[in-house]
C-alpha cells in the first residue's frame, strides 16, 4: 500500500504542480486582492472589506447575478431537450455501429472549432438585413425587420445553445449507450407505451449523463463573458462581464471580489449537482 | 430488421434540422467570405471573388494575423504534448487511490468548472505583482492546460474503466517489469485513445480565448486577434479569416481521424483485438 501510494504521487506529481501553480495560487492570489484598495492607477495591499461592502450593496450587482442566472436556467433547459432528444436518436434509432459513430463525430466536430468565429457565423443569419430577417419579409410574415435578433438576450441565448449543447449530447449519450436494451423490450413486454418506458426506463437510468451535461453547460454559462458581451453588442450584462469591465479599468481588487463571489456561486451549484452523480464512475 | 416507428422519421427530422443548426452558420460565412469586392456582411452576393482572402495576406490591412497564427499553432503544439503526457501519468496515477486523491480529482473538477476569467484575473495578477511580463508561452502556456488537462484526464479516466488488467497480469507472469508493462503493454492498448487526449489538446488551446486574454501578453494568439479584429473590421475579411481557421480545424481533426483509422486498421490485421471499445 504505501509503495502504492509512492508511485501513485511520482505519477501525479506534474498534475498536481499545474494545478497549484495556476490554478490553487491564482484564486489565492484573487481572493488576497479582492481585500486589497485601488486607486484610478494603481492598486495597493491592504486588508479591508470595502469591495465586498460596495459590491454587496449595489443593487446592480443583484440584477446582474439574476441575469446570470436567468441566462444559466433557459440555456440548460434548451440544452438539455435538444440533446437529450439527439442522443436518444443516436442511441436508439441509429442500428449501425458505424452510423452511429459517424453521426456522433458530426455532432462533436464543432465542438473544436473556434467559439469566436461559431458566434461570427450568426451575423449575416441575424442582421437588421440579414437572412432571417429578409426571409421572413419576402415570406410576408413581418414588414419591418425585427430588431431584436441580434443584440439582444435572445441572440445571447441562442449563441449559448448553439455552442453548449454538445455538452449535453456526448454524456447523455455516454450514459444511454450503457442500457441493457432487454429492459426497454421488458418494458414493452409488460404493456409500457413508448411515452411510459421513455419516462420510467430511459430518462431514470439516463439522469447521470444528464447531471454530468448539466454541470457543464451551468459552470461554462455561469463563467461566461465573451458571448454575452458579442452577441448582446454589450447592452446586456452577466458577471463575467462585471469583472471584465473592472478588468478594463484596472480595478483588479474590485474584480477580485466579485471574482471570489461568483465562484463561490458556481461551486456551491456543481457541489449540489456532484451529490447526485457519481462521475468517475459515469465515464 | 423490424420496420421503422414513426418516431423514427420525426426524429429524423429533428436531428437534421438540429445539424443545419450546428453547421449552417459556418457553412453560410463559407459561402459569404467568396463575396465579391463590393459586398457587405450579409447576402446578397456581390459577385464571387477571392478579394478577401488576398486582403488576408496583405499584412497592414488587418494586423498581425499571420504571426498570431504561428504563435498559436506552437502554443497548441506546446499544450498538445504536456496534456498528453501528464494526463497519462494522471490517469495511471489514479488506477489506485493514494493519500490525497480524492482532493486532487476534485481540483480537476474545479479547473473544469471555473469561470475562465477567473484562471485569467488570477495568473495575470500574480506575474504582475512579481514583476514577470506575462506571455503566451509561459502564463499562457499554464493557463491554457488547466482547461485541456481536466479533459485530457475524463478521456484517460474513461479509458482505465474499461481497462481490461488481465493483459497487464499475462505480461507481469511472463516476466515483465513494470516499466515494460506500461511500455509495450498498456501505451499500445490506449494509443488510439492518447490520439483523441492529442487532439482535444490542440483544439482546445487553438481556439482557447478566455484563459489566454489577460495571460498571454503583448503578442495576440489567433482567437485573440480575432475577437480584437470583431470590433473594428465590419468588411467579409472577417469571414475569409473565419473560413480559413475553420478550415484549418477541420484538416486537423481530419488527419487525427485517419490517424486513428490507421491504428485501427493496423491492429486488425494483426489479428489482435486488443482495444476493441475503447472508443
Amino acid at each position: 500500500m504505501r509503495n502504492h501510494s509512492i508511485i501513485g504521487w511520482l505519477l501525479a506529481t506534474p498534475l498536481t504542480l499545474v494545478l497549484l501553480v495556476f490554478l490553487v495560487a491564482p484564486i489565492l492570489m484573487i481572493v488576497t486582492v479582492s481585500f486589497w484598495g485601488a486607486t484610478e492607477w494603481s492598486i495597493y495591499p491592504a486588508f479591508q472589506f470595502d469591495n465586498y461592502e460596495f459590491l454587496l450593496g449595489s443593487n446592480v450587482t443583484y440584477r446582474v447575478f439574476f441575469n446570470t442566472f436567468k441566462y444559466a436556467l433557459i440555456t440548460w433547459a434548451f440544452t438539455l431537450l435538444i440533446g437529450f432528444t439527439v442522443a436518444y436518436y443516436l442511441a436508439f434509432h441509429i442500428r449501425s455501429q458505424t452510423w452511429q459513430i459517424a453521426l456522433f463525430l458530426l455532432c462533436t466536430i464543432p465542438f473544436l472549432t473556434s467559439n469566436i468565429i461559431r458566434m461570427i457565423s450568426w451575423i449575416p443569419f441575424l442582421g437588421r438585413n440579414g437572412i432571417a430577417n429578409s426571409t421572413l419579409m419576402s415570406m410576408g410574415v413581418i414588414d419591418e425587420p425585427l430588431e431584436w435578433l441580434l443584440f439582444s438576450d435572445f441572440s445571447v441565448i441562442l449563441a449559448f445553445v448553439h455552442l453548449y449543447t454538445l455538452f449535453m449530447v456526448v454524456p447523455i449519450f455516454n450514459t444511454m449507450m450503457r442500457i441493457d436494451k432487454s429492459l426497454i423490450e421488458a418494458a414493452a413486454d409488460n404493456g409500457a407505451t413508448g411515452w411510459q418506458t421513455q419516462w420510467h426506463v430511459i430518462v431514470p437510468l439516463t439522469k447521470p449523463g444528464i447531471m454530468i451535461g448539466t454541470i457543464f453547460v451551468v459552470a461554462l454559462v455561469m463563467g461566461d463573458f465573451i458571448t454575452v458581451r458579442f452577441m448582446s453588442g454589450s447592452q446586456s450584462a452577466n458577471v463575467g462581464r462585471m469583472i471584465q469591465n473592472d478588468i478594463a479599468l484596472l480595478q483588479y481588487p474590485s474584480a477580485s471580489a466579485t471574482a471570489v463571489i461568483l465562484l463561490i456561486t458556481v461551486l456551491l451549484l456543481i457541489g449540489t449537482l456532484l451529490r447526485f452523480v457519481d462521475i468517475r464512475k459515469e465515464l | 430488421m423490424e420496420p421503422r416507428p414513426k418516431s423514427f422519421y420525426v426524429l429524423t427530422a429533428f436531428f437534421v434540422v438540429f445539424l443545419l443548426f450546428l453547421y449552417g452558420p459556418t457553412l453560410t460565412i463559407g459561402i459569404l467570405s467568396f463575396q465579391g469586392p463590393g459586398g457587405g456582411l450579409t447576402f446578397p452576393m456581390r459577385g464571387v471573388s477571392l478579394h478577401w482572402f488576398r486582403d488576408l495576406f496583405q499584412e497592414q490591412a488587418v494586423g498581425d494575423i499571420w504571426g498570431s497564427f504561428a504563435r498559436s499553432f506552437v502554443l497548441g503544439l506546446m499544450v498538445m504534448v504536456t496534456t498528453v503526457v501528464v494526463s497519462v501519468m494522471g490517469g495511471l496515477a489514479f488506477r489506485q487511490r493514494f493519500a490525497g486523491s480524492t482532493v486532487l480529482f476534485y481540483l480537476i473538477i474545479t479547473s473544469l468548472v471555473i469561470p475562465s476569467i477567473l484562471i485569467s484575473l488570477g495568473v495575470g495578477l500574480i506575474w504582475s505583482q512579481s514583476g514577470m511580463p506575462v506571455h503566451w508561452a509561459t502564463s499562457g502556456f499554464g493557463a491554457q492546460l488547466t482547461w485541456t488537462l481536466p479533459f485530457g484526464l475524463l478521456i484517460m479516466f474513461a479509458v482505465f474503466n474499461r481497462f481490461d488488467k488481465s493483459y497487464e497480469e499475462a505480461a507481469r507472469d511472463l516476466g515483465a517489469s513494470p516499466i515494460q508493462v506500461i511500455r509495450h503493454v498498456v501505451l499500445p492498448i490506449i494509443a488510439p485513445s492518447l490520439i483523441g487526449v492529442a487532439l482535444f489538446g490542440f483544439t482546445l488551446s487553438y481556439d482557447e480565448f478566455a484563459r489566454t486574454l489577460l495571460t498571454s501578453g503583448s503578442y495576440n494568439t489567433l482567437p485573440l486577434e480575432i475577437f480584437g479584429m470583431t470590433t473594428n473590421v465590419t468588411t467579409p475579411v472577417l469571414f475569409a479569416l473565419g473560413t480559413l481557421t475553420t478550415g484549418f480545424s477541420l484538416l486537423i481533426i481530419l488527419v487525427f481521424l485517419l490517424i486513428v483509422w490507421g491504428l485501427n486498421r493496423r491492429r486488425a490485421k494483426q489479428g489482435s483485438d486488443a482495444g476493441r471499445g475503447m472508443l
